[in-house]
């Protein structure tokens, strides 16, 4: 079919010309000579010339302006070369014959649409098929031959918004929605589509097939995510994520170069960017010349790469020369950052910059240069010599958090005392633990309560306050995925890690990755290095639990780590994520990590898209885990996380875990009270422990033997009227009224009274103060 | 009165635990007990007259607590507070206090709270009153009443559209609680100026209260001069966005981001305007539907005896006369089958939409004249209704109001919404400067456009979309704002003029509203219905006036 018209033939430069209106899209003729805009205000034909744009014309055409000419998007045919299509804002199909003899060159007119047409498109290979994409939810597919349209496809949802003809396969088109969803029709069925599934949060702008490889569709949303999809397994799988600054509102592959496309944006930003799917974070190259958005991209020939036409809303039309881009890899520091589980913080950047010796005043910061090989972890990655990124040796800081010096048992203390086990709504009390533990400094048991609150909370009513803690946990060092911010092509590229549990993570990715520690590249796609940080797993990992929290205030990076040009900021792991952690609202904290982990082909965590993890899994889905908390907790000795945490769960856990075992823990964090003298609270826990054995510890000596005030002799019967002097015996001392409440007497002679009485009266004197010339004595 | 105290006392009848709120039941009832034995043992009012300064103070003191408990009584989500506070009054009253008693009837002057009691479709079992709710209203009204430790007249009137309803709040709870550029009090301000602007004193009074407890500046509410600089720029931004939105430039948005020390961030700015929007169509609603103080605010309650006379205090302090009550009913008769008519009009479109296929010209003609048409719809009262003085202090320019956008002389380019919509443009731009905050905003959207129960009046299974479209539209066409793919002879074909007035004045002079305009239009419709068309009238208008300022904030920043 395609005819290898060798591209030798096609010269020029970077170019542009002014139009008169702004742009709302262009294409081009299939011999790459002319190209063709369009526009609410413009339609024509610009030929291309070595040295410029030349109008050749002007398909607007009579003296009152119609809507038929308010283009929201056009299309040049591929195979025949005279034929072009309009998609109108106000919901009409229009097909333009550029052979007609007249001035006027509009062929045909479909106003079969009710709403705006977002997009036309042609069939690559046959001549008479055309496709439309409205918002009123419908595609429509046309024969040019005929004055209606053949066959109609509904999606069942809101407004259709790309719809893009597969390049391989003959019958087979997809259409993105406004909704999210992406769907996969057969040309031949109207009635149902063959597939569909959820791309994006927000609306799905536009989709691209992969000219070369089958099955390969690139997505773009209004989630500023480009997503490309493999469609040709059984189960549709995401297979890469970049991460724009901006919506996206096109998306084009690039010729000859499999894994490069390039993506504009529809608000905010103007440039044009060329990426590399493999290397997500930093754009390969781009285009800054436009002044307002770019509303139309396209390659100017299907086989070469080099030249990229754009127009813009800013009215100018652009042809853009590949090697005139800036490439912003360039310009970058390629760094890493990652919190430990501790609190500890681990950064990575390039050797040139980390020359600098460690000031005094960087506590617990151990240094890796590169090329170390005496740590236990590190990668070493094969070059790759398609790959046009420069390589980047780099060193590795740790900076450890000290070990908690004032050790003690405060904390303890604390604990028990301000910790909340009952009284208050589920959610409130997790809540209010975990600030206890984290004004404690324990950052661990902190995000323990929270990813608690998130698991048992009921989903189907997600109250204003989960929502508000569930932004806020963006902050928490709860969900880290850790990557190299990588550009470096990266020869020399090594990343050491010393923590333990950190090891511990990576080998397990590493494990994933069928590959032991001396990782020599997989085909150049592991220089991502993922820290999984996810709290599920904390409990996975036997860590020593000694190793307290970090006070992150103390370190101060040096200013430099964070790179202040924009790109680099927008990076998922870069200083403000909650923007794209928040996207979703309702999102789990769980989900939330597979926006930011890009793709390896061999990680099945990323392919998920988010709904692994809805928000409607049953509680009883996370027993397991917390079992294995609890009992993790317990083991380290912390029985006071652990009954802590029962208590509050109640029902929802107890009968996952073993009596017997329940029952000793009580007991051990029961006696470590008493032994602290917190009696109050080993009572109320007591109280609210729900094993017998535990329970009938409050039952045991409940007896009290008194002597009543007046007449010294032992009170027999009930109540606090003695039986023989038959007056009230608990009376205050001080203030002659019957006590309600707390009552103190002393035991010498019976005597006594309201507690804050008696203590008042002792500080002034020694006596009873009812006057028995007893000297009291108060325990 | 000492108003974060106040607050620190009911904070905990809004637990979700039964037991707490038991507790803190038990707290109040002492304080109030506490409270009457100190103002001493003078149940007999006639005769026992001790210091009166000091029993001033402590009066009014106890009044508010008091009536904080008749709101409470009213209005908690939760039967055991209502009950014992129910029980805390009567015993009140027993000793020989005088104990207020809630002015008007339920939360909305327009909507009878009695009588909708009586409907028995399923949708209207949702009553104005916080007694007898489905679950999902009462889970909501309790996550409302958790964080703000009230439930207003307004939420109570959105509570027949439960699913709106949520999401309005929670949209409003992030707007004025969460994390954002703008600090507490100074979004309560901003809800000030902006509710001012429409002279809404019950949206001022609530904020008012608000913005002193977050630990506003009492000095500012003296008048906008007395605010702060930044904020008193923000002034004529307001002004523009609540009547004229179509002549903002980029040049005001310049004036607000480049003024040295007073400057706006753009974030600042988009958080403002957020603000400024939602409490100008908010205040939209609160006329449209006719929302009563409330009871535990000024005018929402008297100590007087209940007698026969005088209008209701709300009346007379939103400017809307009570005497429109008499005349109300005297049309019904005539307007039967309205509802039938209407709805064999949306057949008719429906089915001859193929047939008759308007030219162009005609369509951009049905644009100009629905534009123009619009124009003449006069609102029935020109009077210059002059704002009350206490509210017009915190805005300047109070003769500055909404004139109509296609006047002749001045020709204002019309915005097309393909160029510059809700889904493609503004959201990006807000959810870039205020995280998030796009993604709530279109939520809340969405849903008030896409709200239906299919059903018309007594009229099951219809479908409503094109009059919602067609009242949506036509609120944007006032703003001067079109879509190409719209046949704008829809509209006159499915408003008829009585609700056409209604429509404009509420979006355009919402304080002229009067019960009559509420009573006139479709009226067969249920109040549910026209509380469905207000939340409509609302959003639209929100949005319209967003995409204008975003608009000015977007070609800034090109």
């Amino acid at each position: 079919m395609e005819k290898m018209t060798r591209v030798s033939t096609i010269n020029g430069r970077t170019m542009f010309c002014h139009l008169d209106a702004p742009a709302n899209a262009i294409s081009v003729c299939r011999d790459a000579t002319q190209v063709v805009v369009a526009g609410r205000n413009i339609f024509k034909i610009y030929g291309l010339e070595e040295d410029g744009f030349v109008e050749r014309l002007n398909l607007r055409v009579g003296r009152k302006p119609s809507l038929n000419f308010s283009c929201a998007d056009v299309m040049w045919h591929q195979m025949e070369e005279n034929l072009l299509a309009t998609a109108a804002t106000n919901g009409a199909v229009v097909t333009w014959n550029l052979s007609r003899p007249c001035r006027n060159k509009q062929e045909q007119l479909f106003t079969e649409h009710k709403r705006t047409v977002n997009k036309v498109c042609f069939h690559p290979t046959e001549v008479n098929m055309l496709l439309s994409g409205s918002q009123d939810g419908f595609m429509k597919c046309f024969d040019l031959r005929k004055k209606e349209s053949v066959s109609t496809f509904s999606g069942q949802s809101e407004s259709v918004r790309d719809v893009q003809f597969s390049m391989k396969d003959y019958f087979t088109f997809a259409a993105s929605f406004e909704n999210g969803n992406v769907q996969l029709w057969d040309i031949r069925r109207p009635d149902r589509y063959e597939r569909m599934f959820t791309a994006h949060t927000g609306p799905v702008f536009c989709c691209d097939w992969h000219p070369e490889d089958r099955g390969w569709l690139a997505t773009g949303g209004r989630d500023k995510m480009v997503k490309v999809w493999d469609m040709s397994t059984n189960r549709v799988k995401e297979i890469y994520c970049v991460q724009t600054f901006a919506s996206v509102a096109r998306v084009k592959w690039r010729p000859e170069r499999r894994y490069h496309l390039a993506t504009c944006s529809m608000m905010v930003d103007h440039n044009i960017y060329v990426w590399d799917v493999r290397r997500p974070f930093i754009p390969f190259a781009t285009f800054e010349e436009h002044k307002d958005v770019t509303t139309g991209i396209v390659w100017r020939h299907q086989h070469d790469p080099y030249f990229l036409l754009s127009g813009s809303k800013d009215s100018t039309l652009y042809q853009h020369m590949f090697k005139d881009a800036s490439r912003p890899v360039d310009r970058a520091n390629p760094e890493g950052l990652c919190f430990g589980l501790f609190g500890d913080l681990a950064f990575a950047a390039k050797e040139s910059l980390m020359s600098a010796p460690a000031s005094a005043g960087d506590v617990g910061r151990k240094t890796y240069p590169g090329g170390d090989r005496r740590y236990p972890i590190f990668f070493f990655k094969k070059p790759d010599v398609t790959e046009q990124f420069a390589q980047v040796s780099s060193a590795l800081s740790v900076f450890e958090s000290e070990a908690d010096s004032s050790a003690g048992m405060d904390w303890f203390i604390n604990t028990a005392q301000s910790y909340l086990l009952s009284g208050k709504p589920f959610a409130e009390l997790c809540e209010h633990n975990a600030h206890v533990a984290k004004s404690l400094n324990r950052p661990q048991e902190s995000t323990t309560w929270t990813m608690l609150r998130i698991m048992f909370s009921e989903p189907a009513n997600p109250s204003l306050s989960t929502n508000h803690n569930l932004n806020k946990s963006g902050n928490l060092p709860l969900v880290n995925s850790f990557s190299m911010k990588e550009m470096s092509g990266a020869l020399n590229e090594r990343n050491k890690e010393n923590r333990q549990d950190n090891i511990h993570s990576l080998e397990t990715n590493l494990n994933n990755n069928d590959e032991n520690e001396e990782t020599e590249g997989s085909e150049g796609q592991a220089e991502y290095l993922f820290v999984d940080d996810e709290l599920d797993d904390d409990e996975l990992y036997s860590m020593e639990h000694d190793n307290q929290p970090a006070e992150e205030s103390e370190y101060l990076l040096p200013q430099e780590a964070f790179p202040l040009r924009h790109e680099i900021m927008d990076h998922p792991s870069a200083p403000e994520p909650l923007q794209e952690k928040q996207e979703s609202p309702h999102v789990s904290g769980s989900e939330a990590e597979s926006m930011c982990l890009t793709p390896m082909e061999s990680f099945s965590l990323i392919s998920v898209s988010q709904q692994l993890f809805s928000p409607h899994l049953p509680p009883k889905f996370f027993c397991p885990i917390v079992k294995e908390m609890l009992c993790y907790y317990a083991e380290q000795g912390d029985v006071q996380m652990a009954v802590s945490v029962l208590i509050v769960l109640g029902d929802r856990i107890r009968k996952e875990i073993d009596e017997l075992m329940q029952e000793h823990w009580y007991m051990s964090y029961i006696d470590l009270l008493q032994r602290f003298e917190l009696w109050n609270v080993s009572n109320e826990v007591i109280k609210l422990s729900t094993c017998g054995a535990i329970m009938c510890l409050n039952q045991a000596s409940t007896t009290l033997h008194i002597n009543c005030s007046n007449c010294k002799r032992p009170m027999s019967n009930k109540g606090w009227i003695c039986d023989r002097c038959h007056q009230c015996a608990s009376v205050c001392a001080v203030c002659h009224h019957v006590v309600k409440g707390l009552f103190v007497w002393c035991q010498g002679c019976s005597h006594g009274g309201h507690l804050e009485h008696v203590m008042e009266w002792l500080k002034q004197s020694k006596h009873c103060p009812a006057g028995c010339g007893h000297l009291c004595e108060y325990t | 009165m000492d108003v974060r105290d106040a607050a620190g006392r009911w904070d905990a009848l809004s637990s979700r635990d039964a037991s707490s709120r038991n507790a803190a039941m038990e707290l109040i009832q002492q304080e109030v007990i506490k409270k009457i034995e100190s103002i001493g043992p003078m149940p007999d009012p006639q005769c026992s007259s001790p210091p009166p300064t000091m029993d001033d103070s402590l009066s009014s003191d106890l009044n508010a607590l008091l009536a904080h408990v008749l709101m409470l009584s009213k209005r908690c989500p939760y039967e055991d507070v209502r009950e014992k506070c129910i029980c805390l009054l009567q015993r009140v009253q027993d000793v020989g206090v005088r104990i207020p008693r809630p002015v008007g009837n339920g939360p909305s002057r327009f909507i009878p709270e009695k009588e909708v009691h009586r409907v028995s479709t399923p949708l209207l079992s949702q009553i104005l009153q916080v007694s007898k709710l489905d679950e999902r209203t009462q889970s909501i009204f309790e996550d409302a009443f958790a964080v703000l430790g009230r439930l207003d007249n307004i939420s109570l009137v959105m509570g027949f559209h439960p699913q709106y309803l949520e999401s309005f709040l929670r949209t409003q709870h992030y707007l004025l609680q969460m994390d954002g550029p703008l600090s507490l009090h100074c979004r309560h301000y901003i809800g000030i100026m902006a509710a001012a602007r429409h002279q809404c004193t019950y949206l001022v009074n609530l904020h008012v209260n608000d913005f002193l407890q977050v630990g506003g500046d009492p000095k500012w509410l003296n008048g906008l001069e007395e605010a702060p600089r930044k904020l008193q720029a923000l002034g004529e931004l307001n002004k523009i966005l609540a009547h004229r939105p179509w002549l903002l430039t980029k040049e005001h948005i310049e004036r607000l981001l480049k003024a040295e020390e007073h400057s706006w961030s753009l974030a600042e700015l988009i958080h403002a305007v957020v603000l400024l929007t939602h409490y100008h169509s908010l205040a939209s609603f609160t006329f449209g539907c006719g929302i009563t103080p409330d009871i535990h605010t000024d005018g929402g309650h008297t100590f007087r005896p209940p007698s026969l006379s005088g209008y209701c205090v709300c009346d007379i302090a939103n400017g809307n006369g009570a005497q429109e009550d008499m005349f109300g009913n005297q049309q019904v008769s005539e307007s039967s089958g309205e509802v039938e008519v209407l709805m064999e009009r949306m057949k008719q479109l429906q089915e001859c939409r193929d047939e008759e296929e308007a030219s162009q010209e005609e369509m951009a003609t049905r644009f100009e004249r629905e534009k123009t048409e619009c124009m003449l719809v006069v609102t029935s009262e020109d009077e210059e209704c002059v704002p009350s003085r206490d509210v017009s202090r915190h805005f300047e320019d109070p003769s500055y109001g909404y004139k109509d956008f296609s006047r002749r002389g001045e020709h204002v380019p019309t915005l097309r919404v393909q160029d510059y919509s809700w889904e493609d443009h503004g959201f990006s731009l807000v959810n870039r400067l205020y995280s998030d905050f796009g993604q709530l905003l279109d939520e809340k959207f969405q849903i008030a456009f896409n709200l239906t129960y299919n059903t018309m009046a007594t009229h099951q299974g219809v479908d409503t979309s094109m009059l919602r479209r067609a009242i949506w539209n036509y609120i944007h066409c006032m703003f001067g704002i079109r879509y190409d793919d719209y046949d704008y002879g829809e509209i006159n074909q499915l408003l008829d003029r009585s609700f056409k007035v209604y429509i404009k004045t509420m979006v355009c002079s919402p304080e002229k509203i009067t019960k009559r305009m509420y009573e006139s239009f479709w009226r067969q419709f249920r109040h549910s219905e026209k509380v469905h068309v207000n939340l409509l009238l609302m959003e639209a208008r929100m949005q319209a006036e967003l995409l204008y300022a975003l608009r000015a904030i977007t070609r800034y920043m090109t």
